[in-house]
């Protein structure tokens, strides 16, 4: 699975980014996770509240910081 | 969320935890005088009447009362946030007509969450799903400038009249000044990319429980507090520092009603002055105590939260020079506006 975080460099932005990598480290998945900061592509997806978490092409979740616990829901679906 | 089924099972403490906890924060609040001047009187023996105790007493007594109305007010303003979006405020401002639009946007500019690091993308949202470049532009001046921070401060420091006084010029200038704006026709300066933009299909707002938006009442006091708190403890240190030691009517020379110039002076100083409401306004309520004029210190108030120099940055990638220029040029004028009026009726 391919795990987009959506953000243009912002404290939020890396905040996710770290928690998402310790939850696909805690359930062991096959995922990579890559930065997207360029605003442009951003747009393309519809957010409009940074950061976002992208998963295989499709808005997961937008505009807050979510739990490890609860990005580790999210990704289990 | 099929996660939430847990959340059914066992009785949340989420729920329950502000209920319990509010009336704490109210046996607390209401006996700050009391357990303040307790700590200054008794435990540090202090002997009230001079310069240092009473500067003393003002910050120890105020920092935490400050402390608590933020908390308890950002915890509110969390949860109602969560039922607002960008993305609701765009579906209602589209298809609104210019002065409708602005009164709109500026009123959705307090309630909507905005940060300045999300300026760029709600600005591109906006203009993408055909929203009038004035109608953005009285979102973007309403919402950093009518803050949360800014109205507990006010609200603390100089009693609720000045917190609405404050409320409804900002609003005023929003409205105003992307009206202006929109009149202006100034797409012509916004950088010519934003305009080719496809963007993608909208989102749906997701669905929150109750529980999470307690919990993101709760985040919104942690990630706020504990970025402010220290801007706070700052700005009364020196405010209790001026309330201690400045003579009266210091301020009323160069800040006083008299001194006509202070006005545009304070707007001009406040634009590079970047500092947040929360370490600005304890500040500006020593000064008036020294007798600068309120409508002056409003002022100065406006330019240094409402015109910032990183957000002009920040908004240099969509926006042409010209434009950013036009954008402070209205809205100071606005502030300068306001602050002759509140020197001229009070």
């Amino acid at each position: 699975m391919e795990i987009k975080i959506l953000g243009t460099g912002c404290a939020n932005c890396k905040n996710l980014e770290k928690a998402t990598r310790e939850a696909v480290a805690e359930l062991k998945l096959d995922a990579s996770v890559v930065k997207e900061e360029d605003i442009v592509k951003i747009m393309g997806y519809g957010v409009m509240r940074t950061p976002a978490i992208v998963v295989d092409e499709k808005v997961l979740m937008y505009g807050r910081v979510p739990s490890v616990k609860e990005i580790k829901e999210m990704l289990s679906k | 969320m099929s996660d939430n089924s847990l959340s059914f099972c066992k009785p949340s403490i989420t729920r329950f935890l502000p209920l319990l906890l509010l009336p704490v924060w109210f046996l607390l609040y209401h006996n700050l005088k009391w357990l303040s001047d307790k700590l200054v009187n008794d435990i540090l023996g202090l002997t009230a009447g001079n310069h240092l105790t009473e500067s003393l007493r003002f910050f120890i007594f105020e920092v935490p009362k400050v402390i608590m109305l933020l908390t308890l007010i950002i915890f509110f303003v969390g949860i109602i946030r969560t039922y607002f979006s960008p993305e609701r405020t765009r579906k209602a401002l589209e298809g609104k007509s210019l002065f409708t639009g602005n009164v709109m946007a500026a009123s959705l500019g307090i309630v909507t969450p905005f940060c300045s690091c999300s300026a760029i993308p709600l600005f591109l949202g906006f203009i993408e799903s055909g929203i009038p470049l004035g109608v953005t532009f009285s979102f973007l001046i309403a919402a950093p400038m009518i803050n949360e921070v800014a109205i507990v401060l006010l609200f603390g420091l100089f009693g609720w009249k000045t917190a609405v006084i404050f409320v409804v010029t900002g609003l005023f200038i929003a409205i105003t000044a992307g009206w202006v704006i929109g009149r202006l026709h100034l797409e012509k300066w916004v950088e010519p990319w934003v305009y080719e933009l496809k963007g993608g299909s909208h989102l749906e707002d997701e669905k929150l429980t109750f529980e999470t938006r307690i919990k993101m009442g709760f985040e919104a006091v942690k990630e706020i507090v504990g970025k402010v708190w220290i801007y706070v403890m700052l700005g009364i240190a020196v405010g209790a520092g001026v309330h201690g030691y400045v003579p009266e009517d210091f301020m009323a020379s160069f800040m006083g009603k008299s001194a006509w110039y202070s006005v545009p002076l304070s707007v001009l100083i406040g634009i590079p002055l970047y500092s947040n409401a929360a370490g600005i306004i304890p500040i500006v309520s020593a000064l008036i105590e020294k007798g600068a004029a309120l409508g002056t210190a409003l002022a100065f108030m406006m330019s240094v939260i409402g015109l910032s120099l990183p957000e002009m940055i920040i908004l240099r990638k969509v926006l042409k020079m010209p434009l950013i220029f036009t954008f402070i040029g209205v809205v100071g004028t606005g502030i300068i506006l306001v602050g002759f009026l509140f020197n001229y009726i009070f």
